[in-house]
């Protein structure tokens, strides 16, 4: 029994992870019906910024590396860095083709994923880095002793983070006078730009928004294995958490997240052993597959509502 | 000075597709004024280049100017002029599908920044002149009728206190009762609220009967001009665009169709 909950509760706070990313692709796909392909790159470029400024301001500042001065002031360089990537997005790639079918806009952002990944490596190099949040990844001790139940305190650290970056995305989606200008431009563009609501503005919030969720989620993940450029490939753990959740819902971004995670380890222990093992990496996808031929917009997400 | 003018506009789509050929029409302040044509004769063009819809649909007005009140309107983008208080309601309604009704309307007072009780007052001002919306306001637009869709994207218009509205083809696949009833309620608003209307329409009939003024549009030009009681006399647009001949009815079995020049085509 014990085994199982360690299992399970390991791997819904790994689905809290998975959730993070999905998240981003939430936001920009609500509000530009856009499916950014280019988030995983931007949860890379934000982690090694905010690593990259980690390590040359304490020789600009002359402080010690380690002062939480430091870290604040690169996490807020970091999310700059994010804003200004966002708009300058919205001016360059999205500006022009508005009004142009998804899959442009789609295809538009595969190209984006390159130009970020460039970027990133150009200014701040390719070698793997580590990164230090001060919560170390060790089991919480009083559980250990008294139920012998291995949690890690960064998994747990890592879905309190996610859970309040999810209750602030939906209020502010729900009742906040941008929230529903976001959700009426995800509706129709076109409606969205003739009541007067300024387009250009939303993009830029969501991006920045996006931009925000994917420095929380690359800095997370990068303190658990390091900032590399496979960060990138987190993007496509967030494929089935956004089928299983709906791509256009924030609560569905954590269930999502929490299904999956839950299911793919509680499949490689308990179902693994009698195919050889090795499910882990891909049974979150089959059971997306499997998803999207019984309920094709997620659990969450909204129904294509079609007059007819 | 008028109020709104649009002065011998010229419009192309994608470099290339000459669509209004210098149109030139005036909105007088608290009127009526339709626009009247067949498919493609650019009506919605003409309004889409007062509101400035067009770019984003990789149109642009390449001659002549559009004022309002004076002042040149035509590189404003649409949410400066929609402050400005001039609003389109777009063809096909354009509702937020997944928004509720009264979300949807409250959108449309993005532009204005008002206190609650404000923005309370100006649902209740819409709720009464739409009470159907009322008792639809939980209910997403998505799935609602198409006349509560066409009264939402008005009331939607409305929240943003516009002084003139261009309608964008209310009539369509509506039942001639609802439309009857859009109508009546553009009268309204026109009277009470003084409010000024650009109205494309293809239903000629019912249009000129809600207009003080109407324009004819045919093949992107201007083709006749008037006051909506001397347009429904007119012969030429009786037997064109009403279906009505000196003859009164007749069967469409004889129509030849050469037998009668449009007049204007000389």
């Amino acid at each position: 029994m014990q085994f199982f909950i360690e299992v399970l509760v390991g791997g819904l706070l790994s689905g809290v992870m998975y959730a993070l990313v999905a998240l981003g692709f939430v936001l920009i796909y609500k509000a530009s019906g856009v499916f950014n392909f280019a988030q995983g790159a931007m949860v890379f470029f934000a982690a090694l910024t905010f690593v990259g400024f980690q390590e040359v301001l304490p020789g600009w500042l002359g402080m010690a590396a380690d002062s939480s001065i430091v870290f604040w002031l690169a996490f807020l360089l970091a999310f700059l860095a994010m804003i200004v990537l966002g708009v300058a997005t919205e001016r360059i790639v999205l500006r022009p083709l508005v009004n142009q079918p998804h899959i442009t806009l789609f295809m538009a952002t595969i190209g984006l994923t390159y130009v970020i990944e460039g970027i990133a490596q150009m200014t701040w190099g390719a070698t793997v880095r580590g990164l230090d949040l001060g919560i170390v990844d060790e089991p919480i001790a009083w559980l250990m002793d008294n139920y012998e139940i291995g949690i890690s305190k960064f998994d747990l650290f890592a879905a309190g983070v996610a859970a309040s970056l999810v209750a602030l995305l939906a209020l502010l989606f729900q009742y906040t006078k941008v929230g529903r200008a976001l959700r009426a431009v995800a509706d129709d563009h076109q409606a969205a730009l003739s009541i007067g609501i300024p387009l250009q503005t939303i993009w830029r919030v969501v991006w920045a928004v996006a931009g925000f969720v994917a420095l929380v989620a690359g800095m997370i993940w990068g303190a658990r294995n390091g900032v590399q450029f496979a960060l990138t490939f987190t993007a496509l753990k967030a494929l089935p958490v956004l089928i299983l959740g709906g791509f256009t819902s924030v609560p569905g971004a954590i269930v999502g997240g929490l299904i999956i995670g839950a299911s793919e380890k509680l499949a490689e222990v308990y179902v693994g052993p009698f195919v050889g093992g090795g499910i882990e990496g891909w049974f979150p996808y089959m059971l997306a597959l499997a998803f999207l031929l019984v309920r094709p917009e997620g659990l969450f997400g909204e129904k294509h509502i079609d007059r007819v | 000075m008028s109020y709104l003018s649009i002065n011998n506009i010229e419009v192309i789509y994608d470099h290339v597709i000459l669509v209004l050929k210098g149109v030139s029409l005036q909105v007088p302040q608290g009127k009526i004024v339709a626009l009247l044509g067949a498919n493609g004769a650019g009506k919605s063009t003409t309004l889409k280049s007062i509101s400035n819809l067009l770019r984003a649909e990789r149109g642009d007005v390449t001659k002549g100017s559009v004022e309002f009140k004076g002042s040149r309107i035509d590189q404003l983008t649409p949410a400066d002029l929609v402050r400005q208080g001039v609003i389109q309601v777009m063809e096909g309604r354009h509702c937020f599908g997944h928004l509720s009704i009264e979300e949807n309307l409250l959108t449309g007072a993005y532009t204005r920044s008002q206190s609650r009780a404000e923005l309370k007052d100006s649902l209740d001002k819409v709720y009464a002149y739409f009470p159907r919306l009322k008792t639809r306001r939980s209910s997403q637009a998505g799935y609602t009728s198409g006349g509560e869709q066409q009264m939402c994207a008005i009331g939607r218009a409305l929240m943003a206190k516009p002084e003139m509205i261009l309608l964008d083809e209310p009539s369509m696949g509506l039942a001639p009762q609802i439309v009857e009833e859009i109508f009546e309620i553009v009268k309204d608003l026109n009277s009470k609220e003084n409010v000024s209307f650009l109205l494309a329409e293809q239903n000629t009939m019912v249009a000129l009967r809600y207009a003080d003024f109407g324009y004819i549009l045919e093949n992107g030009r201007v083709v006749m001009e008037g006051e909506a009681a001397d347009l429904r006399t007119n012969e030429d647009v009786k037997e064109f665009y009403l279906g009505l001949s000196s003859e009164g009815r007749k069967s469409f079995r004889e129509v030849k169709h050469y037998r009668r020049r449009k007049r204007w085509l000389s």
